[in-house]
């Protein structure tokens, strides 16, 4: 099942570092179940990356990134405190997101 | 004239039996291809230019194909996108990034790769796509199994 997300965005000389890791089971469509079922599939397909509400990278991906995808995106400027929220949509129509200050 | 009228259908089914994946706005048929070829088309890339300005960083060996780290940066100024493929998975077109005012074209991910295989960053600027290559050797496949 799809899970909580953990995020950590960091300012440092002029720009800011976001790391953010979703619990997701990224399922291909092609994995067999102990009792030799096709899992269907289930993944991510779209990430919006944030900065104070305005979006600054958006991202379309497929069955082909990992399990608990991990991400790193990197914002010019930026501040301590500032906002950055993340947040995604999968096949099945789930959502999460997570926001944070930046440190 | 068929490929028009399946675009149409399957924009009217996107629009009337699935909305949340109009909203989405997940290009189905770019992920859907099984070619790299198809899939650049799909994303509307063709002639793509080979450049040292985009760097893929990543494992010459990657012993668990289930997670590839994979880091790419674009030096080319003004890129608005990037896009990763890797060849020979089932699905080649693993993601493609977005870039807006304010971000640098800079990615870092783990991705799956079935088989030793080329993967390729493609980054558009100015109208322009411009490719990077890099050839990663999988000892075990992530996909499936």
């Amino acid at each position: 099942m799809a899970g909580p997300m953990k995020m950590r965005a960091t300012w440092a000389n002029g720009f800011t570092d976001v790391r953010v890791l979703m619990t997701h089971p990224m399922e291909t469509g092609q994995r067999k179940d102990p009792d030799g079922n096709l899992v269907p599939m289930h993944f991510i397909q779209t990430i919006t990356v944030q900065l104070n509400g305005k979006t600054v990278v958006d991202c379309e991906v497929s069955q082909g990134v990992s399990r608990n995808p991990v991400f790193s995106f990197r914002i010019k400027g930026g501040a301590r405190g500032d906002k950055i929220t993340v947040a995604w949509q999968d096949n099945k129509g789930e959502s999460n997101s997570i926001d944070s200050a930046v440190a | 004239m068929d490929r028009i009228r399946r675009a149409l259908i399957g924009i009217s089914a996107a629009a009337f039996l699935k909305p949340w994946e109009a909203l989405a706005a997940w290009n189905k048929e770019a992920f859907g291809a099984k070619t790299a070829q198809d899939a650049l088309r799909s994303i509307g890339v063709s002639g793509a230019a080979p450049t040292k300005e985009v760097l893929i960083e990543a494992p010459e060996i990657a012993e668990n194909g289930a997670v590839v780290p994979i880091e790419i940066t674009s030096n080319i100024p003004g890129t608005t996108s990037i896009a990763v493929i890797a060849d020979k998975n089932p699905f080649p077109l693993v993601a493609q990034f977005r870039f807006h005012e304010g971000a640098v074209p800079f990615v870092k991910l783990n991705i799956k790769m079935g088989e030793t295989s080329e993967v390729r960053a493609i980054a558009q600027a100015g109208g322009k796509s411009y490719v990077a290559t890099k050839e990663i050797k999988v000892t075990i496949g992530g996909c499936g199994g």
